[in-house]
């Protein structure tokens, strides 16, 4: 097993803070989803790693060996950009062969590999054309299989699916899951998508303005997100905040809306807090005796083709509410809306999490 | 940062320093050095300060000169500039007829420099030269070896000629570059020919047009072999440019102290006004007038 | 402002098309209302481009006839159509300002001065352009760009339509629902016929009344949001629209009702009925990830299947059962429990439909 260690890792380019003191603990047959906001500092991060970019302070350990200032080329990393990289002039079959190559295997065994590769990204029928005359999609899954077929210790794939259709994204999501399990290498994947790296599961580092926010388990820091920082970032559509400050067991927002404390919640201190409400705890529906009512006014439907993101105004604030099924609601009409009280994450003055609401784990995971 | 490697990435600098070295700052350097000297053989030489500057400046000759440059300049600008934007805007779009057209443009940018002046030495002649021949017949009396001005306009079409296809094909590269959308938009906006040229076309072009300019001032500033060729400065000393001027003083006279500060002025000329044309252009092209 | 209507439409690049496959665009007859605002889905290569440069006039179809309100105006070019059109890149005057960009149709149509400026100033209001109304237009970002190009096609009064061509291609993402309201409040205000091309099944549903999907060439429905979501009435419309896409069987005319291949499950009821109208015909069950229902104990209603995988979304979790040779996935929220050796799949009846070659047929 190889461990990759980024130890107080800082970039500044000129006066710009690319990486911020950045320490994370990376093994091998493990996969990571870099997430964060565009200009997060996931390229950046990507490129430390990759030994394409030197850090200004700190150090990059693998394999217990210091490699900070190994170039690219002393390490042995592949990488997958958003843009579709291939070389124009070669066939498929030259494109994935061309690493292989490089690195003199023998012929035999180039053949066996890039076949094998090939198969495994389902573009074995595709070997005798060349880059252009592929669809972005086919263009996608080559730049992959040449990144695949080099057996790297470090896999690197920045945004690899932004620029396919929705379709293709959800096809490629899942065979890529499925292909980074049979890895040993250690799978550094950014995105700036929260539902994506739920689909890709396995670790989340959590980024924001060149900082590592938060990392571990993807489940756990989704249903457990350390600061509103990772809470906003870690949620789409964005969580719903409300500030309010807790006296007598009700919470009261300035504008004069008092939601009554219970269960969990009772315990809550006197003082001011931020709750947060995930658009999916939010129901056009009634679903509990508990559940506090509210009004309010559709700004607009959003329809996803499964589920529609209603957003709406109520007490001068902006509330979004994630409804299953399509629900055509007209802008500007009234609507009820249910909020569960058991569902409420509590931060604190200083935007760290005090409370978030209990999940239920999923003990079986096939 | 670590030094070991920015030092190394010096080295892979350094013969293109070497070859700048050797191919302008030191001959620009002995340039500047015979400037300031009066030399009257090997050894005897005299510092003289700027009194060849002053002197070459005082120069009547040179003012003329000067002069007939920026006129020649000028005019050649003014017609290839619009003319090559003409030509591009006419040119066809797709089909054989492209490689074709681009072919026949090109030819003129083919040939060398005194060939061409030699091409139009026989061309406006008029016992056996097809212009100058055709023009006499026409009952003209055109002689470029006699006349100012018949010589002036032979040097300028023959610029023309040799020059504006570099326009035509810097605009054509430039309009091709424009989307369809913008045609499309244009159409949809209900905007005329004139509309789509003036705030489709023409503003898309100024980065291509800006070097068009750029290219064609300092060449033209600096024409020297087609005239040599054609006229050899003549008749008088009516299309004398700078760039003859200074080889006169240089090679036939061979006063190099008075034309190394003549060189020098020169330089900074070409140096000054490819600035300014510059700052100008891109100035309107962003907006910040 | 118009009804757009097609008759017997279809267009082939090809000079003389000889089977279907020549033709980028099928027969089609239609008729978009006045007012409406429809989109046009499907993935690259499924005609959509095609159709919409038939409509702006771009493009003159091989085949048939466009209709303006009843006005025939296929042979039309896109100026005499008085359409606007909003592409994929922003297209702006770059030398001109803001303003004199949303001016310059007036300007092209020589409307009065007055009339052109109260027309602006309103669109500057409306589309929140006006603190940079006498700024160069060049140097503004791409949503802006967009809001631009749409205002040159909104300002005119007598505009038969406004097309958009993924005009949201090049904005960002946090930016993107913003301008959907920006088109929304648009057309609730002015009410034009509003047409938009994308292949983003977010927001063609997001924007229009009717949905127009297209695949190969066709139209395969024209609905409503909830109409393609509930009662997708083409395979392709169910697997295109919703993530996951729907579920499909393979399925099989039997004596007394439709049997799933491969398995002893027999559907009778209307769906048989159904069946027997198209006997010759492929014939599959389709039903959606979220209307399938799963049981961790067996129910009278539920037939069992074998476990695959369940995957932990956060706030839903996706179950993959199999069922005889067919695999099933089923999204279930996040409170409900999630069986942990055999799954029991319920098919809730009013969400089961039938397809016959690829159509709806019960």
């Amino acid at each position: 097993m190889t461990i990759m260690a980024l130890k107080r890792v800082t970039r500044l380019v000129g006066e710009e803070l690319h990486l911020d003191d950045v320490s994370l603990n990376l093994q091998s047959g493990q996969l990571y989803v870099l997430l964060g906001q565009t200009s997060a500092g996931k390229t950046s991060l990507l490129r430390v790693m990759a030994g394409l970019d030197r850090p200004s302070e700190g150090q990059v350990m693998l394999g217990g060996v210091d490699v900070t200032q190994k170039s690219v080329r002393q390490r042995n990393v592949a990488m997958v950009y958003q843009q579709f990289v291939n070389y124009p002039s070669f066939t498929v079959y030259d494109n994935i062969a061309s690493p292989l190559r490089l690195r003199g295997f023998r012929r035999a065994e180039v053949d066996r590999r890039v076949k094998e590769t090939a198969e495994l990204l389902h573009i074995e029928a595709l070997l005798g054309r060349l880059p252009a005359e592929l669809s972005g999609g086919q263009q996608q899954r080559l730049a992959i299989a040449r990144a695949l077929v080099k057996e790297a210790d470090l896999l690197l794939l920045d945004e690899p699916l932004v620029n396919l259709d929705y379709k293709l994204r959800e096809e490629l999501r899942t065979e890529l899951k499925a292909l980074f399990a049979r890895r040993d290498a250690i799978v550094v994947y950014a995105t700036t998508e929260p539902m994506e790296a739920l689909i890709m599961g396995g670790n989340v580092v959590v980024m924001g303005e060149g900082r590592a926010l938060q990392a571990g388990p993807t489940l756990e820091v989704y249903h457990r997100p350390g600061s509103i920082r990772v809470a906003t970032t870690f949620s789409d559509p964005a969580m719903n905040m409300i500030d309010v400050s807790v006296r007598d067991g009700q919470a009261r927002t300035k504008t004069g809306l008092a939601l009554p404390l219970r269960g969990s919640l009772a315990n809550l201190g006197p003082g001011r807090y931020r709750l947060g409400v995930r658009a999916n705890h939010l129901f056009l529906q009634r679903r509990r005796e508990a559940d506090i009512e509210l009004e309010g006014e559709v700004d607009l439907a959003e329809i996803s083709g499964s589920e529609t993101f209603v957003h709406l105004r109520h007490n001068n604030l902006d509330w979004v509410i994630q409804e299953e099924g399509v629900h055509p609601l007209q802008r500007g009409s009234a609507v009820t809306f249910y909020l569960d009280p058991e569902k409420l994450y509590v931060f604190g003055d200083t935007g760290a999490l005090e409370l978030a609401p209990a999940t239920t784990p999923l003990d079986h995971a096939a | 940062m670590n030094k070991t490697e920015n030092n190394k990435a010096w080295f892979l600098v350094l013969p293109v320093v070497i070859l700048v070295a050797f191919s302008a700052v030191i001959p620009l350097m002995t340039v500047v050095n015979y400037s300031v000297q009066d030399i009257f053989g090997p050894g005897q030489r005299f510092f003289v300060g700027d009194e060849w500057f002053r002197e070459t400046l005082r120069d009547p000759r040179l003012h003329e000169a000067f002069l007939r440059q920026l006129l020649f300049t000028g005019t050649i600008l003014a017609i290839q500039i619009p003319l090559g934007i003409a030509i591009a805007l006419t040119l066809p779009t797709k089909g054989w007829g492209v490689s074709a057209c681009l072919v026949l443009l090109a030819l003129p940018l083919l040939m060398p420099w005194n060939v061409v002046g030699t091409i139009w030495l026989i061309f406006a002649r008029t016992d056996i030269g097809l212009a100058g021949w055709s023009l006499a017949q026409l009952g003209i009396d055109f002689n470029f070896t006699g006349d100012p001005l018949h010589a002036w306009i032979t040097v300028v079409v023959m610029d023309v000629w040799h020059w504006t296809p570099l326009v035509v094909l810097l605009c054509y590269s430039g309009l091709r570059a424009i989307p369809d959308a913008f045609y499309q938009a244009a159409q949809v906006d209900g905007a005329g020919a004139w509309a789509v040229f003036r705030y489709i076309q023409l503003p898309k072009l100024t980065g291509v047009l800006t070097i068009a300019v750029l290219l064609r001032f300092m060449d033209s500033f600096m024409i020297y072999t087609e005239p040599f060729v054609l006229t050899g400065g003549g008749p008088g000393n009516s299309t004398t440019f700078l760039s003859q001027f200074l080889a006169t003083a240089a090679v036939g006279r061979f006063d190099i102290g008075p034309a190394a500060a003549f060189s020098i002025i020169y330089f900074l000329f070409i140096l000054l006004f490819s600035w300014l044309f510059y700052t100008a252009i891109t100035r309107i092209s962003t907006g910040t007038r | 402002m118009a009804e757009i209507e097609f008759r017997k439409l279809a267009h082939s690049y090809a000079e003389r098309p000889l089977s279907p496959v020549d033709y980028a665009l099928k027969e089609m007859d239609f008729a978009w209302q006045d007012g409406g605002a429809y989109a046009l889905l499907g993935p690259s290569g499924c005609g959509k481009t095609t159709l919409l440069n038939i409509i702006s006039g771009l493009l003159r179809p091989s085949q048939g006839r466009v209709l303006y309100d009843g006005r025939d105006i296929t042979a039309l070019s896109p100026a005499k159509r008085n359409i606007a059109q909003v592409f994929q890149f922003p297209v702006i005057y770059d030398t001109m300002t803001v303003a004199q960009n949303l001016a310059f149709p007036l300007r092209n149509r020589r409307v009065p001065r007055a009339e052109t400026q109260r027309r602006v100033g309103e669109l500057l209001d409306m589309l929140e352009l006006q603190p940079v109304a006498d700024r160069r237009a060049a140097g503004l970002t791409a949503d802006q760009k967009q809001k631009i190009s749409m205002g040159r096609g909104l300002v005119r009064d007598d505009v038969a339509a406004i097309l958009f061509d993924e005009p949201l291609t090049v904005i960002d993402p946090h930016l993107k629902w913003q301008l959907r309201r920006k088109l929304k409040e648009v057309h609730e205000r002015f009410g034009h016929t509003l047409v938009y091309v994308t292949h983003d099944q977010n927001e063609a549903l997001t924007f229009a009344d009717k949905v127009v999907v297209m695949f190969d060439g066709e139209v395969v429905q024209l609905g409503t949001p909830q109409e393609l979501f509930e009662a997708p009435a083409h395979r392709y419309v169910g697997y295109f629209i919703g993530s996951p896409g729907m579920n499909f069987l393979g399925a099989h005319l039997v004596s007394d009702g439709i049997g799933i291949d491969g398995t002893e499950i027999v559907l009778g009821g209307h769906w048989a009925a159904a069946a027997r109208q198209h006997a010759r015909s492929r014939l599959a069950i389709g039903i959606r990830p979220e209307f399938m229902g799963v049981s961790a104990t067996p129910r009278d209603d539920a037939v069992p299947a074998k476990l695959v995988s369940v995957q932990d979304l956060g706030n839903f979790k996706l179950v993959r059962a199999r069922l005889g040779p067919h695999e099933v996935t089923a999204k279930l929220p996040e409170d409900q429990p999630v069986p942990t050796d055999g799954a029991h799949l319920v098919f809730q009846p009013e969400w089961t439909k039938l397809y016959a070659d690829d159509r709806l047929v019960a």
